[in-house]
Parts: structure tokens; sequence; C-alpha cells
């Protein structure tokens, strides 16, 4: 089992549900800080998104993060650069499109991620069809490669998807692209299909952009993402100040949510 | 299709040809993916679908496509030269061919709408066409910069019950377009069928398109076998994402002519691009050196695309097929030469296809060569950018 799994099954034994924030790297000079700042007020991993020029799956907000940071030549290197400088102790995943990592060459790739203390990678656009390549190059460094499901993933893909993803299964709430707004119910079905196969941890995202919605989340999952939202504030400016208050709040509500209700029966209606 | 040819044949299991295609899309989209490829299988194996969608191409689509001697342009250039008129199909280009068929499919799949990228528009347009005829709502993603370009096709959609929606994220070109359709796809699968224009994206769209647009290339061939000329030694088309140029090819990939793709220089994906995955597929694309994609540059807004259909990538990387570039300068003249000499508009896409035959007559095209030339539209739609454009000369 790869370090990252090990470390979220840990965690999730520990009582703890996960608070992942997302950030774009180089959306500002000092987005190293911002991701100390996340930590600081109880962030439990974080994504580290790597832009890529043409997003798929991310809505305006991301796009508009994106591109901002690839205007001031964020690149792989850069962000890996950036984050030797980082100083945290909690897991680091990427998030990116496939092209950058096979133009960089996967082998490389996952090299230089291990090299930066990222031990997971979440590959949007990469099927489970075709990562056999990516995930051979992950092996050797101890990267796990994550998984997504989505509403429309038959059960028999769920199955697929769940029994191949390491260190958590990424559950998106929503079928839309990140940043609209979702309550948990779409997500509902999917983590009980997980759930039936794999005791991998499970974790919901796209879509989760108030602290309700990250406590609604939560209450039927190990963990949430939240992305959009977040950006949303760096490009409005918000400072380490703002992103402690932001995350802050979201972790008080995850914590402060009822016991995990019996969501299986939930998930039956 | 039957006799199994060694080029241009299926792709593999996972939709690859070679090294190229296969399905790098979000999980999301994935099952309207693998629906999609058992819907299409199925009725492309299914005599009534065949027989529905040749007969909607002959009553509707204005099939068969003549080919059509160019005498005074052969004579000019020492060749002899054949056009396969796609121009005359309905709306004006070849897209007709490719949405007929996927409209059909998306009534077999019981969905009731259908989006939809375009570039230059025509895809936009022939889809919009097939929409209204087929009673399918129908939303269309165009960047802006090309509703600007090609006003005229945006009132076209929106006069056949179409909705246009102007695409401003990145270079607001095709390929953003593409980026956007997809967005949309995600959060709509369950009622709506991504109409794709091109042999590009996730499989089985390349594979289908090229069989729904081969029908190019069998008239052709037999049409030519008719008229005495048999073999061409060369076929030459346009390559945007490479729909007509393949549906051409597939006629011809198993005999000994020559398979010319022509790309505008500024979307040069085989001539300056290196492999990479974008829009759901692995080929060659246009990249800098972190692999963030380049926006392509073309007069033309339908060869604007910084990527090529995956089997034309395998086709170039064989070697089966070659595949040269003209600029933007080359293709206003070989517009014009084709109007006054044949009294054909062409596309100004069409028309990089007549660039790269003019400039290698007696060159790459040996004197007295039969070159079929797929005519894949008509200039109409270009007229009007055409006009300003002289006028700046002047
Ligand atoms: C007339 C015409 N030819 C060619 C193309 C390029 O597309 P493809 O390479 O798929 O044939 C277009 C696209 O808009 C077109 O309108």
């Amino acid at each position: 089992m790869k370090l990252l799994e090990q470390q979220l099954r840990s965690l999730r034994s520990s009582g703890r549900k996960a608070l992942v924030p997302y950030f774009v790297a180089g959306l500002t000079p000092d987005w190293t800080q911002h991701v100390e700042a996340a930590v600081l007020a109880g962030a439990d991993a974080i994504e580290i998104g790597i832009p890529f020029s043409d997003p798929m799956i991310d809505g305006v907000v991301i796009q508009e993060g994106v591109l901002r940071s690839l205007e001031a030549g964020t690149t792989l290197d850069s962000i890996c650069k950036d984050l030797s400088s980082l100083s945290t102790h909690v897991p680091l995943v990427a998030m990116t499109y496939y092209n950058i990592f096979f133009h960089y060459g996967l082998e490389r790739a996952a090299g230089k991620l291990a090299a930066s203390g990222i031990t997971g990678a979440i590959v949007p656009d990469l099927t489970i069809e075709e990562s056999r390549e990516w995930h051979d190059a992950c092996d050797a460094d101890d990267i796990a490669t994550i998984f997504i499901v989505a509403p429309s993933s038959t059960p028999d893909r769920v199955a697929l998807l769940a029994s191949g993803t390491e260190g958590f299964c990424y559950a998106s709430a929503r079928m839309a692209v990140t940043g609209r707004s979702a309550d948990a119910v779409d997500a509902k079905r999917v983590i009980a299909d997980a759930r039936a196969i794999s005791d991998v941890p499970v974790y919901v995202g796209i879509g989760i952009g108030t602290p309700e919605q990250a406590r609604d989340a939560s209450m039927v999952s190990d963990g949430v993402i939240v992305g959009t939202a977040l950006v949303q504030l760096i490009l409005d400016g918000g400072d380490v100040r703002a992103i402690e208050d932001f995350i802050g709040s979201f972790r008080l509500a995850i914590d402060t949510a009822p016991a995990r209700s019996d969501f299986l029966s939930d998930a039956e209606e | 299709m039957s006799e199994s040819p060694s080029f241009m044949s299926s792709p593999d299991a996972r939709g690859h040809f070679g090294e190229f295609g296969g399905r790098f899309v979000p999980e999301a989209l994935m099952p309207a993916c693998l629906e999609l490829e058992v819907a299409f299988r199925d009725a492309w194996s299914d005599d009534a679908f065949q027989l529905e969608y040749r007969t909607v191409l002959k009553e509707f689509g204005g099939r068969p496509t003549p080919v059509t001697p160019l005498p005074r342009l052969s004579d000019r250039l020492g060749l002899e030269l054949y056009a396969k008129r796609e121009d005359l199909a309905h709306t004006g280009s070849h897209k007709i061919n490719n949405v007929v068929g996927q409209t059909l499919l998306t009534k077999r799949m019981g969905k009731t709408r259908v989006i939809a990228e375009t570039g230059a528009g025509q895809h936009g347009v022939a889809t919009a066409t097939a929409a209204a005829r087929f009673g399918l709502a129908c939303t269309v993603y165009m960047g802006e910069v090309d509703t600007k370009r090609q006003v005229l096709n945006v009132f076209r959609m929106e006069l056949l019950g179409a909705t246009v929606i102007p695409v401003t994220s990145g270079s607001r070109t095709l390929k953003d377009a593409v980026n956007e359709a997809m967005r949309e796809w995600v959060s709509c699968v369950s009622d709506t069928h991504y109409c794709l224009g091109s042999v590009m994206g996730p499989h089985p769209f390349p594979w289908m398109v090229r069989e729904l647009q081969s029908i190019i290339g069998i008239e052709a061939s037999a049409q030519l076998e008719e008229m005495g000329v048999g073999t061409p030694d060369l076929v030459v088309a346009c390559v945007g994402g490479g729909s007509n140029a393949a549906g051409v090819f597939a006629g011809f990939a198993n005999t000994s002519a020559r398979l010319v793709g022509v790309e505008a220089a500024g979307g040069s994906a085989v001539g300056k691009g290196s492999p990479g995955v974008l829009h759901g597929m692995k080929s060659l694309l246009i990249q800098d050196e972190f692999g963030q994609i380049e926006e392509a540059h073309s007069i033309s807004a339908g060869l604007d695309y910084p990527g090529i259909g995956p089997e034309h990538a395998f086709l170039a990387t064989s070697g089966r097929a070659e595949y040269e570039s003209i600029g933007d300068d080359e293709v206003l003249d070989a517009l014009k030469l084709l109007s006054e000499l044949e009294g054909i508009i062409p596309a100004l896409e069409t028309a990089h296809a007549v660039a790269w035959i003019m400039k290698e007559a007696g060159g790459a095209i040996p004197k007295g060569s039969k070159v079929l030339l797929n005519l894949s539209g008509r200039g109409d739609k270009d007229v009007a950018q055409v006009r300003e454009i002289l006028r700046g000369e002047r």
C-alpha cells in the first residue's frame, strides 16, 4: 500500500474527516504561504493544481486562476522549486491534466513530484483504461494514482475505479465542471457502490463551496475537497488571514457535524 | 467496409490507431463514450440504419455529389485534375454527412438534444440543419473570434432554431469551443449527444466520424472508375481535424494513390506538432516545451486547430499519407484562381488544398498526374472576409 493511503487510512482511524483544499500553484508569488495557512487552519492534505492551458473539467473560476498562473510563467519545474521552501507535514497531491506529465516524460514527472514531496496525483482526463504507463511510472516513486468516480459511473465502473484507485477514491458530487454548487446527494449512490467494493477512504469534491455543503458531504464520506470557492477568494485578493478564516470555517463545520447518519439507507431512497 | 483493408480499418478495442487515439476524458463522460460506441457499432451494422442514413443523405443531403473535371486549371498546371464536389452537398460542405449520421444515432439512443462545437460555422450550421430536420434541440459553441469572422453562419444557425453560445475562454477559437462543449456535455449527458464535428476526440468519435465521412471516398472511387479515369495518382484534401480528408482517403487507402493532407501553416500539427493528449485523444499537437497547447493561427476558422485527428497522426507516422502546409498568403490566390478558371468559389479551408496543388504542380506532383481534389466546401461563407482582405491589399 502506498504511503499516501497509509496516512489517509490512519487519519480516518483517528476519527477525523479529511479537509483537502485545492490551490492553483503559482497563482500568486506567495502561494506556498497560502498552503501553509490552510494547514495551520486545519487542512489535512493539499491538492496542488498544476496549470494546463486547456482545463477541460474546470469551470470559469479555476480557468481564470490557471490562466493567471500560466501568464506568470508557472511550470512543473517552477512549482517543484517553490515546494522546496514549503514547511508542512501534510500529504501533498498533484492535480493536473495528463499532457503535462506525458510531455514531461512519465517517469521523469513521477520522479520530479516525489522529489518535491508530492505523494499522489489526480489526473482527471486519464481514464483507468489508459493509465497503465503512468501507474508503472509512479510505482518506483511511491506516488498514488487517484481516480474520480462520477454520478454517471455505472456500478461496474465504480467497482473498477474504487479497486484501482490509491490513496483515496474521489467521488464527484455533481455532474458538472468544478465550480457549480452541489449537495452531497448525487454522490451518495457512488459512495455506497465504492464502499461495497473497497475500504479505501472516499472523499467528496466538485461542487463543495460552503461550510454547510462540506458538513453534509463529510457526513456521508471520509473527507471533502474544496476548490473553486477558495480559488475565488484568492482571485479576489484574499490574503493569508482570509484563507485561515475560510479554511477554519470549513474545519469547524465538519468537526461539529452530527455523527455519521445511517447514510447507506439514505442512499437507497 | 467489409474487405478489411490494411489501412483505415477499425482501431483496436480501446480506439487506438497505432500509438494514437484512445480515450482521455473525465470519468463523468466515460459512460457516454461507452454507450455511444455500443450504439454506433449496433447501428452501423444494421442494414435498416444504413438504409436510412443513405436515404436521408440522398433525399435531403443532395448525395451523391458529382466528380467534376477541372479542365482549365488542369491546362494551367499541366495536371489532370478532378474535384469531388462536397461544396454541392446540403449546407455547402461535407459536414452534413457526419451530422446526418450522428443525429440519426441521437434519436436511436433516445436523446432529445445535440450540442456541437464549430470553427468556421459549417459544422454548426450542418448540426443545426439536421437537428431541425429531426426535431432535436440544438446548442452550438463557437469561439468569440469566430462568431465575428463568420457572422452570417451565426445568423444561419439561429434561423435554423439553434442557440449559439460565444466562447470567451482561451484563444476564443475552435480549440476553446471544444473545451466548452465538453464541459457542457458533462452536465447534460443523460439527454444530450455531443455531435463532434471532426475525426477527433475520444473513441469512438474519430472512427465513427471517419466511417460517416467515408461515403465521400467510396463514391469518388466508383465515379472515377465510371469516368474511365481509374485510380488517381494523388488524392488531396485540406485538414483541420481531418474529417473530409479521412472521408476521401478511406476510398483510396488501399490503392496506389498518394494521399496528401494540407494543413494551415499556423495550425500544422503534423509539421510542427509532437505527441500529446488533448480533447480526449492522444495525437499530434502543437504545444510548447512545457506541454501547454499553443494557439493555432489561420485565415480560415475551420483549420484554426492545434491538433489533428489521431488516425491522421497514425497515417503520418506510418508514412501512408503525407501532410503539407500552406500559409495564409498562398490561400487567396488559390481561391481566386479556382473561381476564375473553373467557376467554383471554394471555402478558405478547401483553398489550402488547391494552393498546395498549384504550388507543387510539376514539383512534388509530377506533370500529367491524375489528381483528385476533395472540394470540401463552398466559399459563400467566406466572401465577406475575402473581400475585406482584398480591399486591404489594394
Ligand atoms: C469547408 C471545410 N473544409 C474543411 C474543414 C475542416 O474540417 P475537417 O478537417 O474535419 O474536414 C471545415 C471546417 O470547418 C470546412 O468548413
